[in-house]
């Protein structure tokens, strides 16, 4: 097992080295000169010769990429060209909250696509299957933000106006108070739900049908027990690679909801960095998320090796 | 898959090449033909296609006739779908709205196919250190999660519908390599190309001949799916204003726009959205229904 751990922590170094890189590039795709893309388009030829001093943007890429690194290392991730501060303390503040919404999203979607999936395999082929899983294809074929906008015009317009009230049931953008959670976590858990759904239904099908199973309903275990019991503990393990999966997704599609919510998350800081073609800013959210999708999956492959050991031997 | 099985019938004789393949997707279509799901999607499908193409036939008003005295108007007998902010016919936006999706889906599938799979093709084929470096580099793009690093690079590019085309198409092409490879490593075990190996055949000959022949059933598969995708995160791009310049009828820019009426004018938000979900929906159900239909166990 420790063996497995190490070759896969291996593995994501030159993952990580690599993504790093592509992330260090991207600023030389932007048309013009990096150094007044990094120091803003606003700022003093001084301070865009500090800048270019700094990156050594003289100096041949494989040393540029070198500098890069060592300044990521030590956490100095330039300085927003929008607010001033520095990049890593503009993340500091947000990820907090970007976390939350993915952490509270999984959970939902975990506690609903999960027994959705039992349900339909449970219940292969009857309606109740059909109807689960056209909800769980219509999950994934909606987009998260309009499914976001959706649930605005839903509870501050439909709903408020069905009861009578003149305001909305929940605050349809911003954060602070539970009820501000409730619709960007819906919104962002749809997808992940159905995609669990999905995926216990397929797992719990191939393990309602091995030989132990059948022998426990022979030897007269009773169904709830073969089920819940035998079936789903059985079923979970390529179940939870997937949960796991889907938190590192969910911090991409957390962009997209905080968006629509005005979520004050790194996804947004992300979009809105957009609009002030704030570079180091931009490099430093889109750095930080995929370092953490790429500790996620390992983190994630490491788990699956320890629930189903055949895998540390192949 | 089943491609397989068909064509190594295929390469047995001169005029068995020519029915097996056709035998297969005889059986395929028959196959898809029984699944409801398959059905409505390939229905959906060819809706958004039909659209797609015939969309200035069908509008029935000018989609870029601004009308601000008919501002977010609901739907009515004249305006079927409403006006958006401007007072433009929505119906018509939307119908417009398919053609650019439509091309954004096929070129981006494209660009993710045509890079994709033949680099999966030569990473499977190669082995060795030609493997090992495709797929490391195809793993660093893996590393992000895709609609991060097609915001990355339509953040560095500037905002465009090509650039956004172009990103998405970017990061479908791991996925391509991935099961190129995989199908590739499968059929390069088949005794049929150890037999032609054995004779002298070139190595490009191999693979354009035999081997890539046999792959396509995964890669239309895929793409049906990746159509889906492509569609999604173009109009997440577009609804982000990383995509069409604002005044072009995207879905997901009309989104974008009418996010602001949301309260007053809740249509403008409703139907862009509606479209993009029965597309997508379409090509999921059709893709599903493909898979199913060439999975040689179903064929059993």
């Amino acid at each position: 097992m420790t063996q497995y751990i190490l070759r896969r922590f291996l593995w994501a170094i030159p993952v990580l080295l690599g993504a790093s890189f592509l992330v260090f590039w991207s600023i030389r795709w932007v048309p013009g000169d990096p150094a007044i893309a990094i120091a803003g388009e606003l700022a003093t030829p001084e301070l865009v010769e500090k800048v270019r001093a700094e990156l050594g943007l003289d100096r041949p890429l494989p040393i540029q990429y070198g500098i890069y690194l060592g300044r990521m290392l030590r956490g100095d991730m330039g300085t927003s060209v929008r607010s001033g501060l520095p990049v890593l303390e503009e993340i500091r503040i947000r990820l907090p909250r970007t976390l939350q919404l993915a952490f509270f999203s999984l959970l939902l979607a975990a506690a609903i696509g999960i027994p959705i999936g039992v349900l339909s395999a449970t219940r292969a082929n009857t309606w109740i299957d059909a109807l689960s899983m056209i909800f769980a294809l219509l999950g994934v074929s909606m987009p998260i933000f309009w499914l976001g906008l959706m649930l605005i015009v839903f509870f501050a317009l439909t709903l408020p106006s069905w009861l009578g009230l003149n305001q909305p049931i929940l605050p349809p953008t911003g954060a602070g108070t539970w009820q501000h959670l409730v619709m960007p976590t819906i919104a962002l858990a749809a997808n992940s739900m159905a995609i669990q759904a999905r995926m216990t239904r397929a797992s719990m099908l191939e393990v309602l049908r091995s030989d132990y199973i059948r022998t426990a309903r022979a030897k007269g275990v009773p169904e709830f027990s073969v089920v819940y019991n035998h079936g789903l503990r059985n079923a979970l393990i390529p179940i939870v690679t997937v949960i796991g999966l889907q938190f590192g997704t969910l911090l991409g599609g957390a962009v997209l909801t905080e968006t629509v919510f005005a979520w004050p998350g790194i996804g947004r800081l992300l979009v809105d960095s957009i609009g002030y073609r704030d570079y180091p800013v931009i490099q430093g959210t889109v750095l930080v998320i995929t370092v953490g999708f790429v500790l996620v999956n390992l983190l994630v492959d490491v788990l699956y090796a320890y629930l189903d050991p055949r895998i540390r031997y192949t | 898959m089943t491609a397989s099985s068909g064509s190594i019938t295929a390469r047995q004789g001169g005029d068995v090449a020519v029915r097996a393949p056709r035998s297969n997707l005889n059986m395929t279509l028959r196959r898809l033909s029984r699944s409801p799901g398959a059905i409505l999607g390939a229905i959906l499908v060819a809706m958004f296609i039909l659209i797609g193409i015939f969309a200035p036939a069908l509008a029935p008003h000018d989609f870029e006739a601004a009308d601000f005295a008919r501002a977010r108007q609901p739907p009515s007998a004249e305006h079927w779908l409403g006006t958006d902010e401007l007072g433009r016919d929505l119906l018509s936006r939307l119908l417009y709205g398919a053609r650019l999706s439509l091309v954004v889906g096929l070129i981006s599938v494209g660009i993710g196919v045509l890079v994709g799979a033949p680099l999966g093709l030569i990473s499977g084929y190669a082995g060795g250190r030609v493997d090992q470096v495709i797929m490391r580099l195809m793993d660093i793009l893996l590393a992000f999660p895709s609609i991060l690093l097609a915001i990355l690079m339509v953040a560095a590019f500037g905002p465009s519908l090509t650039n956004a085309m172009i990103a998405i198409g970017v990061v479908s092409i791991p996925v391509y390599a991935r099961l190129m490879r995989g199908s590739t490593l499968s059929i390069k075990e088949e005794l049929y190309i150890e037999a032609s190996r054995s004779v002298g055949t070139p190595s490009h000959h191999i693979l354009t001949r035999h081997v890539l022949p046999n792959t396509i059933a995964p890669i239309v598969v895929q793409s049906t799916l990746q159509i889906a995708v492509a569609i999604q995160a173009s109009a997440a791009l577009g609804f982000l204003g990383l995509g069409a310049p604002p005044d072009v009828p995207e879905w997901g820019n009309m989104l974008q726009k009418g996010r602001t009426y949301i309260l007053s004018a809740p249509h403008i938000v409703v139907f862009p959205g509606l479209a993009i979900m029965s597309v997508v929906l379409g090509f999921n159900l059709m893709g599903d229904g493909l898979r199913d239909a060439l999975d040689p166990r179903m064929a059993r």
